[in-house]
């Protein structure tokens, strides 16, 4: 009875043994975070380069008060305010929003806790003297960006604290930690960030460091992100910027031969500083509610009626249907008209094919063509199939989809589809007339400048493009595969030397004859928006030298007028910066009121 | 009576040498866990006399000399001055508070030089050889009257009351496990089953307080359905009659049926507690008058249990609130009711915490940080077995756990195998008091009993605990290889 009595009791040790020893995990860790003060080591975010080798993006340390919770004794907290330069209110309130899980997820009191952000430096030195009188807490050195050229903030974005999403959605993060907001710091975060090192140190029951655990051999150093070469030119950029001064729009220039982004523009644009270390929230506020939305990156968020700069990708697909062929001509007696439709036209010869009317932008000449290609029932059966065949072509074009570019928030525009108008107008119940503005841009059509700018490239490579890419390098690692891939349209390259010999003669004798500079031939397309919120936009798409192309640019104004009146001079003066350095005396005047036009907003003002 | 040289020849001849071979074993182990446990990254040697291991050290090499000396005096003696060496521990126990300096509000200690002895650890021996003297006496049968068991009773009692004035609970309650050797010896097993039973409505009534049933609490009111579970039990096992089992049952069932529908599909609100209660008493008296009608005055047994168990039940609380506040807590603590890291809880666990992270093989040898970091209080003493389970892990925990199942089993064998009376006493009470040692020490550790402070034999470093068991074995041993000499008188 009692050996019976002993062996019950040995197989519930053993049991409970077993539970505590093998079955439960918990204890193991419990016992490490007892021992080990692990110490995170922060790498140094990877550095940005513009396409030059030219620096634009670095690193500059910054120091945070850590504190581990459980072993904070009580302390004087008056002489703790004045050396960390905070009222008393402040500090509980740090206390209790730290403490707060749902404002700190990974809040525990054995564990590294963010109490202040920043320090000054007078602040970090003060405090670091003291540091010995309060037990539990520590300085963590941070890093924060700083810039060399104050522009491309909305392509290089920032980096700001992580927040409770990003703490859930990634095991890397714990709270005050980094990360890439908006631009290139956020779709290259797992490249820039690094990873993180430890280092453990071994702490006994009254909370003294008693070394390296294992003289470091656990340590992990960290390992800094890889740095970026941009596809930007800086220089470039900031020419762009200061070109778009005071204007609402967006520029983008783009190597068509790479799918390089030379330059993003979106204007209003605003000082990358600003988001920078304590003042970020303030600011970051400011941004948000400022009425021109310059957080808003217009290059690839703002979705424009392309107007006329749509026109190429029109004469594209009409030679590739066979609804015409490079001398087809059209008449236009100052505009289309079709019963009781017309679209109105300004005065030129007629009628006119395809090269000339691409010169002179007759809109009757393109939408005749649309009608032409809607309406053959003998070829597509329905307007709705022809329209689903004239879709397709465009979207091959990198219209109605987003585009791949290697940044977040890209638009994707607007091509509505069959369904759209049946849904509309009633199966059977539309026709090319119906929606014949489409065929000049117009309509439900939308785009980004980014979008209009990649079809400039790919009439400018004659037929192919390559994805609109902002990174050229990422250090010591090859690029996505993605962004180096040819990708040809449905259209066949034969037809595309007939488009731009169109353009180049819009700039030799054409709408955009101010688009011209010495010694490079310069081809364009103007375009001119109509929109219901107000006055025109002003568009511009080029690309140079015609024959060798090294950029293609479009420029998007809003409410500007014609294209003649912003979009070419900004455009051509980018191109000129960009393949001559500088721009010829005689385009000064012209470059000089680009500068000083102040149609929007006053930036002077802020 | 023969020549002692003869006498020393034929007990190295006899001696149980599995028991010494464990005992050997278990101090090997012990000290090297001593010193894994008190290892301190720039450690001096393990022989270094300054350091808890080197200390045990020698308190082996001095038992070692103690066993060897103990195996050579005659069986006799023992039996002869058994109560005469109860007496002087008792004197020894009764002066120590007044000669022990205060060491952590007790005093336990007396300090001889270099040297520190706890009386209570030596009173152990004497007790248990004025226990088996007394129950080895002529004609004495423990059962046959009741101031035989009453006798028996004031010599466990005895040490435990003056070692209680030293303020040393742990030690104190150890004598406890005596009562073990009383049930073996015929003891009614009533009374065990008494004991436990209080101990499952201490702990069901303190720790289930938080909801209620019919207005009862809700710990109590499963107490209350226990009690009649086990009068019932009791009514089978001691009136095979199976009509009275099928009317109190019935009449259980019924008044339970109505109370139910009353409370849940009526949604009336009862006095739950005097309606339970007058169910009980009405089966009670039931059993009563049963047992009155029928002569078969062992129905008495579940009447006076039902009453004493509810009694007891009410009493609980006034018991509980009669505590100390941190004995309270620690009660609490090990309950589940309280968790407390900080304070009570903090050595319970962080031991488990030690013994959790060790795993199925352990971190290896002197690589426990929880031990080597003192997040473990008192690790080479009490809690020497964290060391064990975070070093040596599962593998580590469960050969100590089967090395004491072996040494017990071992030493209840030797005392099935005693042809006196005194011999099969003396060791039935070795082996309780190492039951009751293992099972509350390694208890307490793994967080399953309270935290009382007593030491792991042979294992926890001190002088003191590791000689008095060594006199308690050695004794054995000695007494055992002189069990054939006996039957040569």
């Amino acid at each position: 009875m009692i050996a019976a009595f002993l062996l019950v009791i040995a197989a519930i040790y053993v049991w409970r043994l077993f539970d505590l020893q093998i079955n439960d995990s918990q204890y193991k860790q419990s016992a490490d975070t007892n021992a080990f003060l692990k110490k995170t080591q922060y790498p140094s975010r990877g550095l940005m380069y513009d396409r030059n080798g030219e620096l634009v993006v670095f690193n500059q340390p910054a120091y945070d008060v850590m504190m581990i919770p459980r072993d904070v004794k009580a302390f004087d907290t008056t002489d703790f305010c004045q050396t960390l330069n905070i009222t008393r209110e402040e500090l509980e309130k740090r206390f209790a929003d730290m403490k707060d899980k749902r404002k700190n997820p990974g809040y525990s009191t054995y564990t590294m806790q963010p109490l202040l952000t920043h320090l000054s430096a007078q602040d970090y030195g003060r405090f670091q003297e003291k540091l010995y009188r309060y037990p539990g807490f520590f300085i963590q050195k941070r890093i924060l960006r700083q810039y060399n050229h104050i522009a491309a903030a909305n392509v290089l974005g920032n980096i700001r604290e992580v927040n409770a999403e990003d703490v859930k959605r990634d095991d890397y993060y714990q709270a005050g930690d980094y990360t890439g907001d908006l631009g290139v710091e956020r779709s290259y975060e797992e490249y820039l960030r690094g990873q993180k090192g430890v280092e453990i140190l071994i702490r006994d029951a009254h909370g003294r460091i008693q070394g390296h655990y294992d003289n470091g051999a656990h340590d992990i150093p960290p390992v800094s992100g890889r740095d970026l070469r941009l596809s930007l030119d800086i220089k470039l950029q900031e020419y762009a910027e200061s070109l778009m001064v005071g204007k609402r729009g967006a520029v983008v220039a783009i190597e068509p031969k790479t799918g390089e982004i030379l330059c993003m523009v979106s204007s209003p644009t605003y000082d990358p500083t600003l988001l920078v270390g304590r003042e970020r929230g303030k600011n970051y506020r400011k941004l948000v509610n400022d009425p021109t939305k310059p957080l808003f990156d217009r290059a690839l968020m703002g979705t424009y009626p392309p107007g006329s700069t749509f026109k190429p990708t029109q004469g594209l697909i009409f030679l590739q249907e066979g609804i015409i062929t490079p001398a087809t001509p059209f008449p236009c007696h100052r505009g289309y008209v079709s019963g009781r439709l017309r679209v109105g036209c300004h005065p030129h010869g007629s009628p006119l094919p395809l090269k000339p009317a691409l010169q002179t932008s007759c809109n009757a000449y393109f939408c005749y063509g649309f009608k032409a290609m809607i309406d053959r029932r003998s070829k597509y059966g329905t307007s709705a199939n022809a329209f689903e065949v004239w879709k397709k072509h465009l979207v091959s074009m990198g219209y109605g989809y987003k585009l791949g570019v290697d940044m977040p928030g890209e638009s994707r525009g607007f091509i509505p589809n069959d369904k759209y108008y049946n849904k509309r107008y009633g199966e059977g119940h539309w026709s090319a007339n119906t929606i014949i503005s489409v065929s000049i841009g117009q309509g439900e059509i939308l785009a980004t400048p980014l979008q209009i700018a990649n079809l400039c490239a790919t009439v400018a490579n004659r037929g192919w493009f390559i994805t609109p890419h902002v990174v050229k390098e990422i250090a010591d690692t090859v690029m996505p595969a993605d962004l180096l891939k040819k990708r040809v349209p449905t259209i066949s390259p034969g037809h595309y030397p007939v488009i731009a010999e169109g353009m180049r003669m819009a700039v030799t004798g054409g709408t955009c004859r101010r688009a011209a500079f010495q010694d490079v031939e310069v081809a364009g397309k103007t375009g001119t928006a109509q929109n219901p919120h107000g006055r025109d936009h002003s568009a511009f798409i080029g690309f140079a030298p015609y024959n060798d192309p090294k950029i293609a640019v479009a420029v998007y104004v809003e409410n500007a007028g014609f294209g003649a009146a912003y979009g070419v001079p900004i455009g051509s003066l980018v191109m000129e910066k960009y393949l001559k350095g500088e721009i010829s005396p005689a385009r000064k005047g012209m470059e000089q009121s680009m500068l000083t036009s102040y149609l929007h907003y006053d930036p002077q003002k802020n | 009576m023969i020549p002692r040289k003869i006498d020393a020849v034929s007990v190295f001849s006899n001696i149980d040498w599995v028991t010494v071979f464990l005992y050997l074993i278990m101090v090997t182990v012990g000290v090297i866990s001593i010193y894994a446990a008190s290892y301190d990254f720039d450690e001096a040697g393990i022989l270094d006399f300054t350091e808890f291991s080197g200390k045990q050290v020698r308190w082996i090499g001095l038992s070692f000399a103690l066993g060897f000396i103990l195996l050579l005096v005659d069986t006799r003696m023992y039996e002869t001055y058994a109560y005469p060496i109860y007496v002087v521990l008792l004197v020894l126990l009764l002066i120590t508070p007044f000669l022990a300096p205060d060491i952590k509000g007790s005093r336990s200690w007396l300090v001889f030089g270099p040297m520190s002895l706890q009386p209570a650890e030596f009173a152990k021996f004497a007790t248990a050889l004025a226990l088996a003297k007394l129950l080895s006496g002529y004609n004495f049968v423990l059962n046959a009257k009741f101031s035989n068991l009453m006798k028996a009773v004031g010599i466990i009692v005895a040490p435990i009351v003056l070692i209680l004035l030293q303020k040393e609970t742990g030690s104190a309650l150890t004598f406890m496990a005596l009562f073990f050797v009383l049930y073996r010896e015929g003891m009614s097993g009533l009374i065990l089953f008494g004991a436990l039973f209080a101990v499952i409505v201490f702990v069901v009534t303190v720790k289930f307080t938080a909801s209620t049933v019919m207005g009862i609490p809700v710990g109590e009111f499963w107490i209350l359905e226990l009690i009649m579970l086990v009068v019932m039990v009791m009514l089978f096992i001691y009136n095979r009659k199976f009509n009275v089992v099928r009317n109190v049952l019935g009449w259980y069932a019924i008044t339970g049926c109505i109370m139910w529908i009353l409370a849940a599909g009526c949604d009336i609100e009862l006095p739950g507690m005097a309606l339970m209660l007058s169910v009980i008493g009405v089966s009670v008296l039931y059993i009563l008058l049963e047992s009155l009608k029928s002569h078969n005055y062992k129905l008495m047994v579940p009447v006076v249990t039902a009453v004493m168990a509810v009694v007891f039940m009410f009493s609980v609380n006034a018991a509980f609130d009669y505590l100390q506040p941190h004995q309270q807590q620690r009660i609490k603590v090990v309950l589940g009711i309280e968790e407390d890291l900080r304070g009570a809880g903090y050595n319970v666990n962080q031991s488990k915490i030690a013994i959790g992270s060790g795993g199925f093989s352990g971190k290896g040898f002197l690589n426990g940080t929880q031990t080597k970091l003192k997040y473990v209080p008192e690790q080479h003493t009490d809690f020497i077995f964290c060391t064990i389970g975070e070093e040596e892990g599962f593998l580590g925990t469960v050969c100590v756990v089967a090395l004491f199942l072996a040494l017990i089993l071992r030493i209840i064998h030797i005392a099935e195998r005693q042809p006196t009376t005194f011999g099969r006493v003396y060791a039935y009470c070795v082996a309780s008091y190492l039951i009751f040692h293992f099972a509350i020490n390694i208890g307490m550790v793994i967080g399953l009993c309270p935290v009382i402070g007593i030491p792991l034999p042979f294992f926890s470093y001190g002088g003191s605990s590791l000689w008095g068991f060594t006199i308690l074995l050695f004794i054995l041993l000695r007494i055992d290889a002189g069990r054939k000499q006996v039957m040569s008188y």
